[in-house]
């Protein structure tokens, strides 16, 4: 199990976050319909790092940004955002 | 290839059994290639071998990162049924059904196709009112779906905790009797034994690391056992379906995630049926060996570790106790996982890529071992003739920007859905 250090909260189980989406796949009002249909739908996918926004949904229910790789399942940074 | 059946065996047996041969010849990769297949999965297989039984290529290759079907293939729960809500699903996977129930027969390899019924469980009136819902969309279609009553699901499962009280009181069920599970190594086997004897190279211990482009056409792959010409090439890597794509730049509507499984110690017959249901996500099924093999929800978040999280392995073995309290009983002897093929809506693609001469064939969440010789059908069509199966053809990449998804469980743009 990931142990995720919650900026607020301190190390918790990683049960008691939810992951949302990546860094990247956040659609914003100024998008063109075209980029925001490519923004929603499509993924690096990386087998590597990625920087991803989680939620601490058990816990202080704030969003995280959370610098991860997907093959070690590491953790290089969890920052507010 | 010799053709395997029970007097070969009894003539081997005068000549203790020394006649047999590998299954398929080990391949050594040649210059070039009309079309070569990435990934040695069952889908994979099957697409070659269909490229050379309906197609008449003969100049094909598969090439294998690892070994061939220890991916997905040789992990999953080996549940195979037909019966989705969505039309273009469940056409498509009625397809391949009707193709599992002549496969053995098909490939000359016993696959062990085993169809046993696939039962969803209903626990309240909104599960047996979507049950309902669903068959019908089903009889619409000619294809089988019988509501049960709840004492005809006691009757078929006696196992199961049918008081008021339980943790998750059981109305009735939906079952689809040709439905079932089958042996899936063999299913690997088999498609790369016929596509073998077809000419077909079968090339492991070969990782495609990158791809040749020109003019904006793809003119083969690069491997770590050097560069293959090709043609064409045909993504077919299930859950490294991202990372293989991205190598060519091109980004999908897919994200890997981790699905695990387990199995308990062999015990005597005790659950002849698949269970599924409704409301939970739990699946359990008594494989040939005895053991009762159990799935459940995938990890939810982006991963290709191919190792899964214990709280998941928690969950479904809870659920699976609460349905049928005698495996409460029974030890947990192997858990393992898979990555698979997340897709935004739930369902496959079977597509050309925005890259000349590229395809893709990925998507398959954790479903895609029932469409195996279905998806193969269907990809060596669209490989060899550039037009997409009728079957598939609802099935392709551009569906997200046409707001065509086809989303079974209704849940949006979310790489989550079954
Ligand atoms: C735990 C689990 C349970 C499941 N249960 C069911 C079920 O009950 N019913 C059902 O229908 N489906 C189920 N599935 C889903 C099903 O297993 C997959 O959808 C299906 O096997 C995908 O088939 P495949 O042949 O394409 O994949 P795979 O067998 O994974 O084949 C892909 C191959 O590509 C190779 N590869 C990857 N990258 C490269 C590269 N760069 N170069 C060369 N080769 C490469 C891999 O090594 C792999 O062998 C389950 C999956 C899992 C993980
Ligand atoms: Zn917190």
């Amino acid at each position: 199990m990931l142990r995720i250090d919650c900026p607020h909260c301190g190390p918790r189980a990683q049960v008691e976050f939810t992951y949302e989406r990546t860094r990247d796949s956040i659609v914003t009002l100024a998008m063109t319909p075209n980029e925001a249909m490519n923004t929603l739908y499509s993924r690096a996918n990386p087998r590597g790092w990625d920087e991803e926004l989680w939620r601490h949904s058990y816990g202080c229910r704030q969003w995280l940004l959370i610098r991860r790789h997907r093959t070690t399942h590491a953790i290089d940074s969890v920052t507010p955002c | 290839m010799s053709r395997y059946s029970a007097l070969a065996l009894l003539r081997g047996a005068l000549t203790g059994q020394r006649h047999w041969q590998p299954a398929w010849r080990d391949a050594v990769p040649k210059k070039s290639y009309d079309v070569v297949i990435i990934g040695g999965g069952g889908h994979g297989l099957a697409t070659a071998y269909y490229l050379a039984r309906h197609h008449g290529l003969r100049n094909i290759a598969v090439v294998e990162k690892s070994w061939i079907g220890g991916g997905n293939t040789g992990r999953n729960t080996t549940i195979v049924r037909s019966n989705y809500r969505q039309a273009p699903l469940h056409n498509f996977f009625e397809m391949a059904l009707k193709l599992w129930e002549g496969m053995s027969d098909d490939l000359n390899f016993n696959v062990m196709f085993s169809p046993r019924g696939a039962l969803f469980l209903g626990h309240s009136d909104s599960d047996m009112r979507q049950l309902a819902e669903r068959g019908d969309a089903l009889a619409c279609d000619g294809i089988d779906a019988e509501l049960l009553s709840r004492d005809q699901v006691a009757k078929l499962v006696p196992l199961l905790d049918m008081a008021d009280t339980a943790r998750f009181p059981i109305q009735g069920g939906m079952i689809q009797r040709r439905g079932g599970t089958a042996r899936h190594d063999a299913v690997a086997w088999g498609y790369a034994r016929a596509a073998d004897a077809l000419g077909v190279d079968i090339i492991q211990n070969c990782e495609v690391t990158g791809f040749s482009m020109a003019g904006g056409r793809v003119t083969g792959v690069e491997t770590t056992r050097g560069p293959i010409g090709a043609d064409k090439v045909g993504i077919c890597v299930a859950g490294n379906s991202g990372h293989v794509a991205g190598l060519a730049g091109i980004r999908l509507p897919i994200e890997a995630q981790t699905l695990q499984a387990f199995v308990t110690e062999p015990v005597k017959p005790m659950i002849d049926t698949v269970i599924m249901s409704q409301s939970l996500h739990c699946y359990i099924s008594q494989s040939d060996k005895g053991g009762i093999v159990l799935g459940g929800d995938p990890d939810q978040f982006p991963s290709y570790a191919q190792r899964g999280l214990a709280p998941r392995l928690e969950k479904t073995a809870a659920e699976a106790i609460a349905l049928v309290p005698a495996l409460s009983r029974l030890r947990m002897v192997r858990c393992w996982s898979g990555t698979t093929d997340m897709s935004f809506d739930g369902s496959p693609i079977i597509s050309a890529l925005p890259v000349d001469g590229l395809y893709l064939n990925g998507g398959w969440c954790y479903g895609g071992f029932k469409a195996t010789p279905g998806s193969g059908l269907a990809y060596a069509q669209l490989l060899a003739t550039g037009v997409p199966h009728p079957l598939a053809a609802g099935f392709g990449l551009d569906r997200f920007a046409r707001g065509a998804t086809i989303d079974e469980a209704g849940v949006g743009p979310w790489p989550q859905a079954r």
